[in-house]
């Protein structure tokens, strides 16, 4: 009874509204939220409970599915495939990561200066970043080709023979790790610019007074106020990295002999050259689980170097 | 000195980036018996628009151009309509279950597309659409991304502007329309600019959904073109260059607004 006569503790922000207008409420909330929450129903949720359950299946796309339970997880944790497949998305991080990240601290230093024709600098910079993936795989494809390019054309000239690039296995990753180097380049440039700037400049002044070298500045100053600049670009780098795709498919296709076979090369090869579907949609969340992972344990281990100030 | 030294690593760093693209416009002008010929052959006298005619020859360039503007046009539009309404739901409709909701839009951020496509494809083949325009628009016909950013922009339009609109007899759908969508103009603008980025340059989708080349988007009609034309760099080269013209112009035009957009998010 008491319950009854209480009236409901609404929120001031939440009205309580007689029936007739209650359902227009709950109407206008419908037309503003389903233009958005239908299309990520279809082409996203369903998607991914699809994938779920194609992974505890085999399944060639065509024939009716086989449930097998977990059987395609511990067959591809158990094989060497995944294994060389991983390996190989390491390689192209670790030698991505920090060539893209020293060239672009490194450019974001000389254009923090005031220069003439900064901007224009900066825009050619960055303009291989809104070009697309597949015309940069193919600009490098060109240039490193190994008989016609340039680029062993030039290395000729020294009296050197260049490598075979792409066509070779073991300068294959070299190649699409230099190629995504130089198209990304400009896009860590402009992050770590926008940090260097946010930078007051009182600090490095005083450090000079009190008589740092120019390379202790850097050491002691500059880098840790960068720090949240450097954590958003690893954390955004890894993700991509591990999900490296379009440069690989179109330079080398996972190989020669399969030496730049990364991890997503590998889920689209299974799942329509081999048509083995379980194990690609296996895969993908073994891969999704990896990059959860290592972004959770940056995240849990930024306070230990990185200053917000 | 130190200025000079500084400069000329900065214009030799220009030139490394430049130079990949201007290389790529002098082999489309080579004639095809040139191309392969080392040391490359520089004589501009021999120089033609062959690799371009050939490339309109053996694809439908234009309509895969066209294909590729219209669809990322047409992506981008979408996601800002449906993500600033939800942006808006978000922040100013409360209703029971609104926290919950949101943290399941937020849930489809974090999974993939790799995860996705293969689910997707069979969705698509399914209903029979695969090949079709709708197929390589539905997957970015909402964005999780969009409501996220959109949403923090909705939170700091003041209150007050709403319940002034709210005495002048203001419904949620003129105050959305009249007076949030005016003032977050600047989340909308750096939303779209990633938006159109995104679609323009998406490969794996339609790499997966689509077969005939009418249906084509930039990406992936160049790349089929490379399966075809294995040796014949000057026709690959042509498409690369007449492919990156229309981003390049929009670019020139956004440049500085398409670099504070990139700058702002990273600092966020």
């Amino acid at each position: 009874m008491t319950l009854t006569q209480t009236p409901p503790q609404a929120p001031a922000k939440q009205p309580i509204r007689p029936p007739k207008k209650r359902l227009r409420y709950a109407l206008t909330v419908a037309v503003f939220l389903l233009p958005s929450a239908v299309p990520l129903l279809l082409f996203t949720l369903i998607p991914m409970a699809g994938s779920l359950w194609t992974s505890l299946h085999e399944w060639n796309l065509i024939t009716p599915m086989k449930w097998v339970g977990l059987d395609n997880y511990a067959r591809l944790l158990a094989s060497e495939e995944t294994r060389a497949a991983f390996g190989h998305t390491l390689y192209f991080i670790a030698g991505y990561l920090p060539l893209v990240y020293a060239g672009g601290l490194g450019l974001a230093m000389l254009l923090n200066r005031a220069m003439k024709g900064r901007d224009i600098f900066r825009a050619i910079y960055f303009l291989p970043v809104v070009t697309s993936w597949v015309v940069v795989a193919l600009l490098w494809k060109w240039l490193l080709n190994p008989a016609s390019g340039i680029v062993n054309w030039a290395i000729g000239l020294f009296g050197l023979e260049g490598p075979g690039w792409w066509t070779d296995p073991d300068w294959a990753m070299p190649s699409i790790i230099l190629a995504s180097a130089w198209k990304d380049l400009g896009f860590v440039m402009i992050i770590l610019l926008a940090g260097l700037q946010a930078i007051p400049n009182e600090y490095l002044e005083a450090a000079r007074v009190d008589g740092a070298n120019a390379w202790q500045r850097f050491r002691r100053i500059t880098l840790p106020l960068l720090s949240p600049s450097t954590f958003f670009v690893v954390v955004i780098s890894l993700i991509n990295g591990f999900q490296v795709f379009d440069q690989v498919h179109v330079m080398t296709g996972g190989g020669p002999a399969g030496a730049t076979q990364v991890v997503v090369e590998q889920v689209y090869n299974l799942t329509f050259k081999y048509g083995r579907a379980g194990e690609a949609s296996a895969l993908s969340w073994l891969l999704f689980a990896v990059v959860l992972v290592v972004t959770l344990i940056q995240v849990r281990g930024q306070r230990r170097w990185v200053n917000y100030g | 000195m130190a200025r000079a030294g500084r400069y000329a690593v900065v214009v030799l760093g220009a030139l490394v980036m430049l130079f990949p693209f201007a290389w790529a416009v002098i082999t489309s002008l080579t004639p095809a018996g040139a191309v392969l010929q080392t040391p490359p052959d520089f004589t501009p006298d021999d120089a033609g628009f062959g690799a371009y005619e050939r490339l309109l020859e053996t694809m439908p360039f234009w309509r895969i151009m066209f294909n590729s503007l219209w669809i990322a046009v047409a992506s981008t539009v979408f996601q800002l309509v449906t993500s600033s309404m939800a942006a808006y739901a978000f922040a100013r409709l409360p209703f029971p279950g609104r926290g919950a909701l949101f943290a399941v839009y937020l849930a489809t951020l974090m999974v993939p597309l790799q995860v996705l496509v293969v689910p997707l494809f069979i969705e698509m083949r399914t209903f029979n659409l695969t090949d079709t325009y709708f197929a390589v628009l539905a997957p970015t016909i909402a964005s999780a991304f969009g409501v996220f950013l959109l949403r923090q922009a909705v939170q700091q339009v003041p209150k007050e502007f709403d319940e002034a609109a709210v005495l002048d007899g203001a419904g949620h759908f003129r105050i959305f329309a009249l007076v949030v969508l005016p003032l977050i103009r600047p989340a909308l603008a750096t939303f779209a600019i990633f938006g159109f980025m995104a679609s323009w340059n998406s490969f794996l989708w339609p790499l997966v959904i689509i077969r005939s080349p009418e249906f084509m988007t930039l990406p992936l009609g160049l790349a089929n073109l490379h399966g075809q034309f294995t040796t014949e760099w000057n026709v690959v080269m042509a498409g690369s260059v007449v492919s990156v013209v229309p981003i390049l112009v929009l670019y020139l035009f956004a440049q500085k607004h398409v670099i504070a957009s990139v700058a702002q998010s990273g600092l966020k």
